[in-house]
C-alpha cells in the first residue's frame, strides 16, 4: 500500500469518526437511535438513500460487468433505478404514515399480532443477514486486494468499524456517514468518466465506435446475450432487482427518518436523481476500464471484475486517483454494513425483544440497551458468518437477499396499504411462503449445486433450473397472500379505515 | 387508539366515518387513476427490454452512428423514471391538498362532537 493511499484511508475513516462522535451526543432516545429522531431533511435523506443502495457492489460491481461484459452488465443498473418508481408510486409515503422503525411496525398497523411482527422480523432479519454476509466478504475481498492485507483481518476491520458507528451514533451517525460517502463517490465516479470522456474528445459516438475493436468480443461487445443467455433467467434476475428494493429493510428503514410523507417523496425524488446519474456513468466506468486497462488485467485481479474501476482509476489518474477510489469504496462499504446492522437491530431489539417479548413495556433506555446489545449481536454474528463464507459467490447471496425482499416483504406491504380483504392468515401465508419458496428454491438451484467441483458450493445437478428465482417466488408470495386471505374468513375492515386513511392523509 | 391521542392533546379522527367519506372516496379513486395505468407503463416499459433482448434481435440495428437501438431503449427507461418522478411530485401536490382538506374538515367535525 502506498503512502498516498494510506493517507487517504485514514483521513476518509477519520472523517467517519468524527460524525460519529458528533452524532453520538446527539442519539439519547430510541427514536434517534433508529430513525435519528425523525429529523433529516428531504435532500439529507435522498442523499442518503443514494448511499445506502450504491453499495460496493453497485461502484465495483457493475463498472466491473459492464466491463466484462458490456450490454448486460448495464442491465443491473437499469434494474436498480427503475426499481425507485415502484418505492415511490407504491411503497414509501405509505411506510411513511404508518410505521415507525421497522417493515413490522407498519404491517401491524393494521394486524396487531405478535406471530404477524414475528414473521416479518425474521424475513428482515433473513434478507440482512444474506446482505451483510455479501457486502462482508465482498469488502474483506476488496481490501485485501487494495491495502493487501489478509482477509480476516480486514473482515475484523470492517466490522469493528461498522459496529463503533452504529451502537454509538445510530440512525444519525449512520446517514451522515452515508452522505458523506455519496458524495465523495459520486465526485469520484465524475472525476473518473470525465477522464474517460476526455479520452474520447468527449465525443460520445467516437466512444460507442470504438468500443466495437477495443475489446476481444468485438462488436458484441455492444449486445445484449454476452452474459446472460437464458432469457427466463434473465427476466427472473431483472424482476428481483425492480421489486425487490421496495422490500429491502434498510432501504424503508430510511423513511422512518424523515417527518412526514412529503419529505419521504422528495427524499426519493434526490435519491433518483442521484442515483440514476450515478447509473449512466457507470457506462464510462466500464467501457473506460475494458478500452484502458483491457478485460485481462481485469480478469487477473479479480474475476468478477470487481477491480475494474480501481484498475481505471490508476490508468488514468495514476496512484492517487487510483488510492481516493479505493479510500471510496471503504467508506462504502462501512456505510451500507452500518445501515445493515442498524435494520437488523431494529428487527431484534424493537420487534422481537421490545414489541414481542416485553410487549411494548419497556423504559427509554432499555430500549436503547436493547437496540445497543443487538447491534453488536447482529454485527458480531455477521463477522462470524462472512469468516467462514469467504469462498461464496458473493452475487447469490445478494441476489438472495433481493429475491426474499421481493418475495416475503413486497406482497405483504401493498396487500396492507391496498387491499380491504386482507388479513392476518393471509399476511402470515405471504411472508412465510416468499421466505421459503425463495430459499428452498435458491438452495436446490445452479448458484448451490453445480456438476463442475468448485463452481458452487457444492457439488451435483441443479434441481431448479434458474440461478434467480424470483419468476417463481414473487408469484408464490403474492398469490399465498391472497389464498390465505380468502381462505379464511377473518376480516377487519374497522382496522382497514384506519389504515387507509393515516396511509392515505397522514394524520396520527 | 383514538382515546391515547386525544389525551396528548391533539384533535381526534374517527377513521371510519372519514373512510366513508365521500371526499377520501375521491382522493383514493384520483390517486387510483393516477398510479395504476403508470404503474401498469413503467413495469411494461421496463420488462419489455429483456423479453426484446431475450427472444428477439431486432434492437440490435444501429440508432445512431454505432449506438443501437438496444443502448436507445435502456436510456429511455432512465428518461422515462426521471420524468414519471418530476410526474408524481407534481401530481401529489393536488393528493396533498385533498388530504389536507379532509383531515381539517373532520377534525372540526370531532371537536363539534366533543
Amino acid at each position: 500500500m502506498s503512502v498516498t493511499a494510506l493517507i487517504l484511508f485514514v483521513l476518509i475513516v477519520g472523517m467517519t469518526l468524527v460524525i460519529t462522535y458528533w452524532a453520538a451526543k446527539r442519539t439519547k432516545t430510541a427514536s434517534e437511535f433508529y430513525t435519528a429522531g425523525g429529523g433529516l431533511t428531504g435532500w439529507q435523506n435522498g442523499l442518503a438513500i443514494a448511499g445506502d443502495y450504491l453499495s460496493a457492489a453497485s461502484f465495483l460491481g457493475i463498472a466491473g460487468a459492464i466491463a466484462l461484459s458490456g450490454f448486460d452488465g448495464f442491465f443491473y443498473s437499469i434494474g436498480y433505478l427503475v426499481a425507485y418508481l415502484v418505492v415511490l408510486y407504491i411503497v414509501a409515503e405509505p411506510l411513511r404514515n404508518l410505521g415507525k422503525y421497522t417493515i413490522a411496525d407498519m404491517i401491524n398497523a393494521r394486524f396487531d399480532q405478535k406471530k404477524v411482527r414475528g414473521v416479518a422480523a425474521l424475513s428482515t432479519l433473513t434478507i440482512v443477514i444474506f446482505y451483510m454476509i455479501a457486502q462482508l466478504v465482498g469488502a474483506g475481498a476488496l481490501i485485501q486486494l487494495l491495502l493487501g492485507i489478509d482477509y480476516w483481518v480486514a473482515v475484523l476491520l470492517v466490522g469493528v468499524m461498522m459496529t463503533t458507528y452504529v451502537i454509538f451514533g445510530g440512525m444519525t451517525a449512520t446517514s451522515w456517514v452515508q452522505i458523506t460517502k455519496a458524495v465523495l463517490l459520486m465526485l469520484g465516479t465524475v472525476i473518473i468518466s470525465f477522464l474517460v470522456l476526455l479520452k474520447f474528445n468527449f465525443n460520445v459516438f467516437t466512444m460507442f465506435d470504438e468500443m466495437k475493436t477495443l475489446t476481444p468480443l468485438g462488436e458484441d461487445y455492444l449486445n445484449p446475450g454476452v452474459k446472460y443467455k437464458n432469457p427466463i433467467d434473465t427476466i427472473s434476475m431483472m424482476a428481483a432487482l425492480v421489486l425487490g428494493t421496495a422490500g429491502l429493510p434498510h432501504i424503508l428503514m430510511r423513511f422512518f427518518t424523515v417527518k412526514d410523507a412529503k419529505t419521504a417523496r422528495s427524499s426519493v425524488v434526490t435519491a433518483t436523481w442521484v442515483v440514476g446519474i450515478f447509473y449512466i456513468l457507470t457506462i464510462f466506468l466500464g467501457f473506460g476500464a475494458a478500452a484502458f486497462v483491457g478485460s485481462e488485467e481485469i480478469i487477473s485481479a479479480n474475476a468478477a471484475g470487481n477491480m475494474a474501476a480501481p484498475l481505471l482509476a490508476k490508468a488514468l489518474g495514476g496512484d492517487f486517483l487510483m488510492s481516493f477510489v479505493s479510500a471510496v469504496a471503504f467508506a462504502t462499504i462501512l456505510a451500507v454494513v452500518a445501515g445493515l446492522v442498524l435494520s437488523g437491530a431494529s428487527a431484534f431489539a424493537h420487534d422481537i425483544y421490545g414489541q414481542i417479548i416485553k410487549k411494548g413495556k419497556m423504559t427509554e433506555k432499555q430500549q436503547m440497551l436493547a437496540a445497543r446489545y443487538a447491534s453488536i449481536g447482529v454485527a458480531v454474528l455477521s463477522i462470524i458468518l462472512a469468516l467462514f463464507a469467504q469462498k461464496m459467490n458473493v452475487a447469490f447471496l445478494v441476489s438472495l437477499a433481493f429475491c426474499v425482499a421481493a418475495s416475503a416483504n413486497l406482497p405483504v406491504i401493498i396487500f396492507t396499504i391496498y387491499w380491504k380483504k386482507f388479513n392476518t392468515a393471509g399476511a402470515m401465508a405471504g411472508m412465510l411462503t416468499g421466505l421459503i419458496t425463495a430459499l428452498v428454491l435458491v438452495a436446490i438451484s445452479p448458484s448451490v449445486l453445480n456438476p463442475e467441483p468448485g463452481a458452487a458450493i457444492l457439488v451435483g445437478n441443479p434441481i431448479f433450473p434458474l440461478t434467480n428465482p424470483a419468476i417463481v417466488s414473487i408469484p408464490a408470495g403474492f398469490l399465498a397472500a391472497y389464498i390465505g386471505t380468502v381462505v379464511s374468513s377473518k376480516r377487519d375492515e374497522k382496522k382497514y379505515a384506519e389504515v387507509a386513511v393515516k396511509a392515505n392523509t397522514g394524520v396520527k | 387508539m383514538e382515546k391515547e391521542i386525544g389525551q396528548q392533546g391533539e384533535k381526534s379522527v374517527d377513521f371510519e366515518k372519514v373512510a366513508a367519506s365521500q371526499e377520501f372516496q375521491q382522493l383514493l379513486k384520483a390517486k387510483k387513476r393516477f398510479l395504476i395505468p403508470l404503474t401498469i407503463f413503467f413495469l411494461v416499459f421496463y420488462f419489455m427490454l429483456p423479453v426484446l433482448t431475450s427472444y428477439t434481435t431486432i434492437l440490435n440495428t444501429p440508432a445512431i452512428g454505432s449506438i443501437t437501438w438496444t443502448w436507445v431503449y435502456a436510456f429511455a427507461q432512465f428518461i422515462m423514471t426521471w420524468v414519471l418522478c418530476i410526474l408524481y411530485v407534481k401530481k401529489a401536490g393536488t393528493f396533498d391538498h385533498m388530504a389536507k382538506q379532509i383531515i381539517e374538515n373532520h377534525e372540526e367535525e370531532g371537536e363539534q362532537g366533543l
